[in-house]
């Protein structure tokens, strides 16, 4: 009877699990997380190592030519471990896998040389298909040549924001699964089907004691709101019951200057009581900071 | 102290040390997870309380809390009541009373690393199997493995012809959490992304509740309530039910968990189906404790053990009516992820199941110290704070997850939510400090009873004796 229960749940849903076709949506989380999330052997001190980074090109690597739209590349050093689904190519679905080694040639990925990929877009029987492109091979965009190109202002660190999420533990208030109610009139349109293939986790979370966050970066885009908020909630939304993480700036601000957090809540305090009219000036985040990267995923990812 | 037993011959450990290793390490696992939700719950209700570090951040401490109790308190206890109960219902000794010593010594060492590194942030990311997978690998070959040979090997030399109801329970409920943890972290272990990922997560979620913490805990009440109030259990035959009405039912509706997650529409349609079904076992348990008890009710008023146990089994009546009915598309869809599902995860794991094993903890812990509770006026203590610090808990929990309900529902803007859920939260704070409170006096009084509790003579009960003080 433990077998017939556990066939129900698990052996039968596989048969959809596997048929589930990826998503642009799907391609672009997998592309941009990595391999994985929490801990592992390519990320040991959980601090967002081993992650690929998310580019936005305007103009083309090799060519010099401009791309209009950007497009989204994704970086995947040499000895990054690559994105599930290009190692697993079967959790693409049937179709998005048969595109994306036909023409997006993903089976000449390698690990140890490095990768650059991006989303592209076929035509099949008259519907439009995303699939993964393996853009070293197709375009000839190297590793090197891509990051210089996209320089840092357009460099997001989309794979280690997410690992920041993951490790603080973010899911335990806000969801990442609009409902299937009124909810989702306010937080956006549920997840499809292949909307998280080969992410890992998932992090849906199932306690809500905050807004849903799939689709907040449509909702607010701004970095400025982003950083007050995520420095001390308190600064933009009185009554709001988020922790502070002010922690996750590190000790050195962009210039290197160390943060005085003592300093800054005292001040903090004085406002607080009314003693002064402003609040103190949130410091400048550092280029390779925590927060820089989970508000890097935040208005990449969560549209 | 009991670590000397680790290097001693099995037939030198005096019987029962297994069982008082791992009585006194759930108390204070549970000390230590309610004392975490306590502290958890002030950061709810009043957000810079001890604010900007990240040790103390809700994210890292809130996982801690709920593993702490779940695999410190309430698996302890379970440990704890299988070393005592299944010998005892099979007339025969502990299979090997030095490997419950290791199991004891292990699970304290294995879980403490494990939430340490929770703690610092080591997590998966997945809800309940929140642990690094070196560390599930820990708990599933260090800790309910050895667990569960003890046990099975207990069975299989019993001296009895028959197999009773609890020891059914047990057997079976330790060879299912196993599958269990090996299925539901391959996850991790394996790269399974996606949807796979997200349901498997639950499926462990739900699964873990289902097949080992609400099933043991009525195991347990099968034993105690019938040792204690002298009845025999009134049907036998309706005990079955229960377990293979748990095994056919309880193990298949993982998916109700995730109603708006693009899952296939009939895995979730089926789970809820299955989900109501979860009333038959669920009822048959509550019938039968309450059936067998008749006649002795005075005891709920007069003995300790049978109080906790019967609040225990009352409490199971709501938990399984919303437990029932809350994960129907007709009522999920106003309730999930309030405060509502917060309120009835405690019902389950601090109110029905924790009440059990209190219970089974005070009893056990009596017959193999062989010595008489210290204070009955500290146990009453105890049970009044933790069923009285419960129950606001209960309350205003479901009061909070009702009004998130309503501001989901009516799209309120969040924020007017949090700001009326703010007196809730400080009450759930208050309620869970009392549970803290009880718990601490708790230890102390089991430590006093195994120093100065009296005697208990050979072949008598302590619950038998009269206080001497």
């Amino acid at each position: 009877m433990f077998g017939l229960s556990m066939s129900i749940t698990l052996f039968f849903p596989s048969f959809d699990f596997i048929s589930a076709e990826s998503t642009w949506v799907g391609l672009d989380k997998a592309l941009s997380n990595g391999r994985t999330m929490g801990w592992s052997f390519e990320d040991p001190l959980v601090r967002g190592d081993g992650k690929p980074l998310t580019v936005i090109l305007d103009k083309d690597p090799k060519t010099g030519e401009t791309i209009d739209p950007p497009v989204r590349a994704y970086v995947y050093k040499p000895g990054t471990p690559l994105a599930s689904p290009i190692n697993h190519p079967n959790n693409l679905g049937p179709t998005v896998k048969s595109l994306g080694f036909s023409k997006g040639k993903i089976d000449q990925a390698s690990k140890e040389a490095g990768a650059v990929f991006t989303i592209s877009y076929a035509d099949v029987n008259g519907e439009e298909w995303a699939y993964p492109e393996l853009a070293s091979v197709t375009r000839g965009w190297t590793v090197e040549a891509t990051l210089a190109t996209a320089g840092d202002e357009n460099t997001r660190y989309v794979g280690k924001g997410k690992q920041v999420y993951t490790t603080e533990q973010c899911w335990w208030c806000h969801t990442l699964l609009p409902e299937h109610t009124q909810d989702w009139q306010v937080f956006g349109w549920p997840p499809y089907q292949g909307d998280m293939n080969g992410e890992m986790p998932t992090a849906f979370g199932s306690d809500r004691k905050a807004p849903d966050l799939l689709h907040v970066a449509s909702r607010n885009s701004s970095r400025e709101w982003m950083m007050m908020h995520f420095f001390n909630p308190r600064l933009v939304q009185p009554n709001s019951i988020m922790p502070r993480f002010d922690y996750l700036w590190g000790k050195v601000d962009v210039n290197g200057n160390p943060i005085d957090y003592a300093k800054w809540r005292k001040e903090y305090e004085a406002y607080r009581k009314g003693e002064v009219a402003y609040p103190p000036e949130v410091p400048e985040y550092a280029r390779d900071s925590e927060i820089r990267a989970l508000i890097d995923w935040i208005l990449t990812s969560l549209k | 102290m009991l670590f000397k037993y680790l290097t001693a011959k099995n037939e030198d450990i005096p019987p029962g040390t297994a069982t008082i290793y791992f009585g006194f390490s759930s108390i204070l696992w549970f000390i230590i997870g309610t004392g975490l939700g306590s502290f958890n719950a002030a950061k709810l209700a009043f957000p810079d309380f001890v604010t900007g570090t990240e040790l103390f951040a809700f994210g890292h401490m809130r996982q801690v809390h709920v593993l702490a109790v779940i695999l410190g308190w309430i698996s302890m206890a379970f440990a704890m009541t299988m070393m005592y109960m299944t010998p005892a219902l099979g007339n025969t000794r502990l299979w090997s009373e030095k490997l419950g010593v290791w199991t004891a010594f292990l699970w304290n060492v294995g879980l403490s690393l494990g939430l340490f590194l929770l703690w610092l942030g080591f997590t998966s990311g997945r809800e309940y199997s929140d642990l690094i997978w070196p560390i599930d690998l820990v708990v599933v070959f260090g800790v309910l493995l050895p667990l569960g040979i003890n046990v099975w090997m207990t069975i299989a030399q019993r001296k009895t012809q028959g197999i009773y109801i609890t020891n059914w329970f047990f057997g079976a409920c330790i060879f299912m959490v196993i599958i269990v943890f090996l299925v539901g972290n391959s996850a991790e272990l394996f790269n399974l992304t996606g949807l796979t990922e997200g349901y498997l997560t639950f499926w462990f979620a739900h699964n873990v509740l289902g097949l080992w913490i609400t099933p043991v805990a009525a195991a347990i009440a099968y034993y105690t309530i019938p040792k204690l109030s002298g009845n025999p259990l009134y049907s036998h035959r309706i005990g079955h039910l229960h377990f293979w009405a748990i095994i056919a039912f309880y193990s298949t509706p993982a998916s109700h968990h995730l109603l708006s997650a693009p899952l296939p529409e009939w895995l979730k349609s089926f789970a809820s189906v299955e989900g109501v079904l979860i009333l038959i076992p669920a009822v048959a348990f509550v019938a039968n404790i309450l059936l067998t008890i008749k006649g002795r009710w005075s005891m709920f008023v007069e003995n300790i053990e049978t109080k906790f146990s019967i609040t225990g089994v009352l409490l199971a009546i709501p938990l399984n009516m919303q437990g029932g009915f809350q994960q129907t598309r007709a009522i999920n869809w106003y309730v999930h992820g309030t405060g509502w599902i917060v309120a009835h995860a405690h019902l389950a794991l601090l109110g029905m199941s924790s009440f059990l094993e209190i219970a089974a903890v005070y009893f056990g812990l009596q017959q193999m110290l062989k010595r008489k509770l210290y204070s009955l006026a500290l146990a009453n203590f105890h049970y009044w704070f933790v069923i009285i610090g419960f129950c606001i808990y209960w309350i205003s929990m479901t009061i909070a997850g009702l009004i998130q309900g309503g501001g989901k529902i009516y799209e309120v803007p969040y924020i007017d939510v949090v700001i009326a859920e703010h007196p809730y939260m400080i009450a759930r704070w208050i309620g869970g400090t009392m549970v803290f409170t009880g718990n601490v006096v708790w230890l102390y009084n089991m430590y006093m009873t195994a120093r100065e509790g009296t005697v208990v003579p050979k072949g008598r009960y302590a619950h038998e004796l009269a206080y001497e003080r």
